[in-house]
């Protein structure tokens, strides 16, 4: 987009091929599209294969695309310049994108990615010396009632940051483990932090609270058949409940 | 306030699970098969009568949309339903909620509505950051597949259905429905000449409708209770129940299904509880997403969340994000950032947007320090104006909103400011 100048990178691969699993995942998207209009499956092509690439996508993956959808070079490439989450150059392994659009910022978004910095010893766009974290701004990200927000490689959500609780996500993610996606305050989802304010009886029967009334007594949360309580968030926060990702 | 009872999206904060079985034990997928059976013209007249207006920002009445789709194809082109889950209005986090704890809703809308309008594949364009949303959806539709709800003979209807889903990578541009039919034909989000419109010749030049996922997600409830229950909620011409997002300087920061004209400040107290510091402390709020103007305190005591009580307030509805700011906000630098949005934004295809944009911000953020001069205030009004209605969609026009909402009623700020950094230079 025009406020997003990309470049390819300078240091190119000479060549991409999918994977064989991948291929199975290329043929899948293509047979969604109608017959001859196979070029719909162009986005999904280019984050497969950014996937696959460690979170770029050289050129050489561009030129294979064109000739699995029977396009021209300079259509893929149009594709991959013209969207903010396609990787025309190496990325950390972690890509941190922090979100500081008004939403955000109001909440402190600006104090975040200082704190980050100034931990990762890196400024906004760059890249650690071990090549393990990126940081780049990003617009909006969609969760603006768990502001401020940060994404990490185009997949999850870590909301609800301060200075103080994003540190804890990138060390482990430095040890690599798996942090809390989701809130880091415990919120669930996108309920206000004093409690619930429609959907009473909802509410009252997952143990929930709701906003003005009193705590609900632990045994309510625990004949409920979701958990509730902050501890029990997995990563599986935003598939249904009980199962693992 | 709206009775419980009346809500459309039961499982709003993902208490209870997303999967069919649960869905099902909420009423999703109740008798749709005898809905489908009472045929196309019903399911439209319905729509038609609830008096529902598309959820996405504009507010165009659905049952209208819907019949403008043609009746037969007459030359062998399919019809298409798109479904616009490509929500990147700042502010707005609603469709993300229903995506991930009510996905059976869309993909049972997704059904209704395309067999209303003869239509026997859609698809859902999701945001690229929503990945995990994209992959709770993706279950729905393959749990749905499975029980054959929907692909041949869906819901033993005789009506073959397919839906599939098809991820964004980040470009706002592609919540515009022209933009978001090239980029699901695989070229750069660029958006289109109207006309032709999308009913005429839409994806793949063929018959099309674009509708907001939460649009599509409330139909099969308003079928099922009927018309008359939608238009009993709200006020005339602003009718049914709406997801409002409630974020910034607020108490309880939350995403919240209303009545439509609920008073801004009784969802604020209600819902947001109260804001930071007390009402007193409120500096302004915008009301539905960054590209409506923001309203100033007095505006907001008195204004209701509709539609039509907005754009007389000089605002509008938009996605019904609201985004309260109080007294310690930099005001200018919240709006000079929400400029810098729609410079990066912008797809590049018009002149006017393009460069105008460019333009905004760049003085936006001299502002924000003072460092200009008091004419360029009017000139910023100038280059909105001369963005506003020369471009192919209507960024260009959002882009200048917010600007021109700042200027009408902070403008002594900006000149306070301008004089302070004068005299500090002075000095």
């Amino acid at each position: 987009m025009s406020g997003a100048l990309k470049r390819t990178d300078f240091v190119q691969p000479r060549e991409f091929k999918f994977s064989k699993e991948n291929m199975k995942l290329v043929e899948a998207h293509i047979a969604k599209y109608p017959k001859g209009r196979q070029a719909s499956a162009v986005m999904p092509l280019l984050d497969i294969a950014q996937r696959q690439n460690d979170n770029w996508i050289p050129e050489a993956a561009m030129e294979e695309i064109a000739r699995l959808l029977d396009m021209t070079r300079i259509k893929v490439f149009e594709v991959a310049t013209f969207y903010t989450m396609y990787n025309l150059e190496p990325r950390g392994k972690h890509h941190l994108q922090f979100c500081t659009t008004t939403p955000c910022w109001l909440m402190g978004s600006a104090d975040v990615v200082k704190a980050c910095e100034k931990h990762l010893g890196i400024h906004m766009g760059e890249t650690t010396k071990d090549g393990q974290f990126t940081m780049t701004e990003v617009e909006c990200l969609g969760a603006c009632v768990n502001a401020p927000v940060v994404q990490r490689n185009g997949d999850e959500f870590y909301e609800d940051l301060t200075p103080d609780n994003v540190i804890p996500v990138i060390e482990a993610l430095k040890a690599g483990k798996q942090p809390k996606i989701g809130s880091q305050t415990g919120r669930q989802t996108s309920l206000g932090p004093l409690g619930a304010t429609s959907l009473a009886k909802q509410a009252h029967d997952t143990g929930n609270q709701i906003m003005g009334e009193p705590a609900p007594a632990k045994k309510a949360a625990k004949a409920a058949a979701v958990p509730t309580e902050p501890k029990d968030s997995t990563p599986t926060d935003t598939k249904p409940k009980g199962k693992k990702k | 306030m709206l009775a419980d009872k009346d809500r459309v999206f039961t499982n709003l904060y993902g208490w209870l699970g997303a999967d069919l079985k649960s869905a099902q034990a909420r009423g999703n997928w109740d008798r749709t098969k005898d809905l489908l059976a009472k045929g196309r013209e019903w399911i439209v007249e319905e729509v038609k009568k609830s008096e529902l207006r598309g959820r996405g920002g504009a507010g165009f009445p659905t049952g209208m949309k819907w019949s403008f789709m043609p009746k037969e194809s007459k030359d062998g082109r399919p019809s298409y339903l798109v479904i616009n889950a490509d929500e990147s209005e700042p502010g707005t986090c609603k469709d993300r909620d229903i995506i991930r704890h009510e996905p059976h809703t869309i993909v049972e809308g997704a059904l209704l509505a395309s067999f209303a309008m003869g239509a026997h594949a859609c698809y859902i364009y999701i945001r690229g950051e929503f990945h995990s949303e994209a992959v709770a959806l993706q279950k729905a539709i393959d749990e749905a597949y499975e029980a054959k709800l929907i692909g041949k003979n869906a819901c033993g209807s005789g009506w073959d259905f397919d839906l599939y889903l098809h991820r964004g990578a980040g470009a706002y541009i592609c919540g515009e429905e022209t933009a978001l039919l090239n980029s699901l034909e695989g070229k750069k989000g660029f958006p289109r000449n109207k006309p032709p419109f999308p009913a005429g010749a839409g994806l793949y030049a063929c018959p099309t409708t674009v509708n907001n996922i939460e649009t599509i997600a409330v139909v099969p409830e308003i079928l099922r209770r009927g018309a008359s229950w939608f238009a009993s909620v709200g006020r005339e011409k602003n009718r049914g129940t709406k997801v409002f997002c409630l974020s910034g300087h607020i108490n309880n920061p939350c995403n919240v299904e209303e009545a439509m004209s609920i008073p801004l400040k009784e969802l604020i107290e209600k819902h947001g509880g109260g804001v930071r510091g007390g009402w007193d402390n409120l500096l302004a709020v915008i009301p539905g997403g960054s590209s409506t103007k923001l309203l100033p305190k007095d505006i907001s005591e008195t204004v209701l969340m509709d539609f039509d009580s907005l754009r007389t307030a000089g605002s509008s509805l938009g996605t019904a994000a609201v985004i309260v700011m109080d007294k310690s906000t930099d005001i200018v630098y919240a709006i000079a950032r929400l400029a810098r949005f729609y410079w990066h934004e912008s797809c590049g295809q018009c002149t006017p947007c393009r460069e105008g944009t460019g333009w905004m911000y760049r003085i936006m953020q001299r502002m924000v320090k003072g460092e200009a001069d008091v004419t360029e205030i009017d000139m910023l009004l100038d280059i909105g104006s001369e963005i506003e209605g020369h471009t192919i969609c209507a960024h260009g026009d959002a882009s200048a909103w917010p600007i021109q909402g700042l200027i009408k009623h902070f403008r002594p700020e900006m000149e306070r400011r301008i004089m302070e950094y004068r005299q500090k230079a002075a000095a």
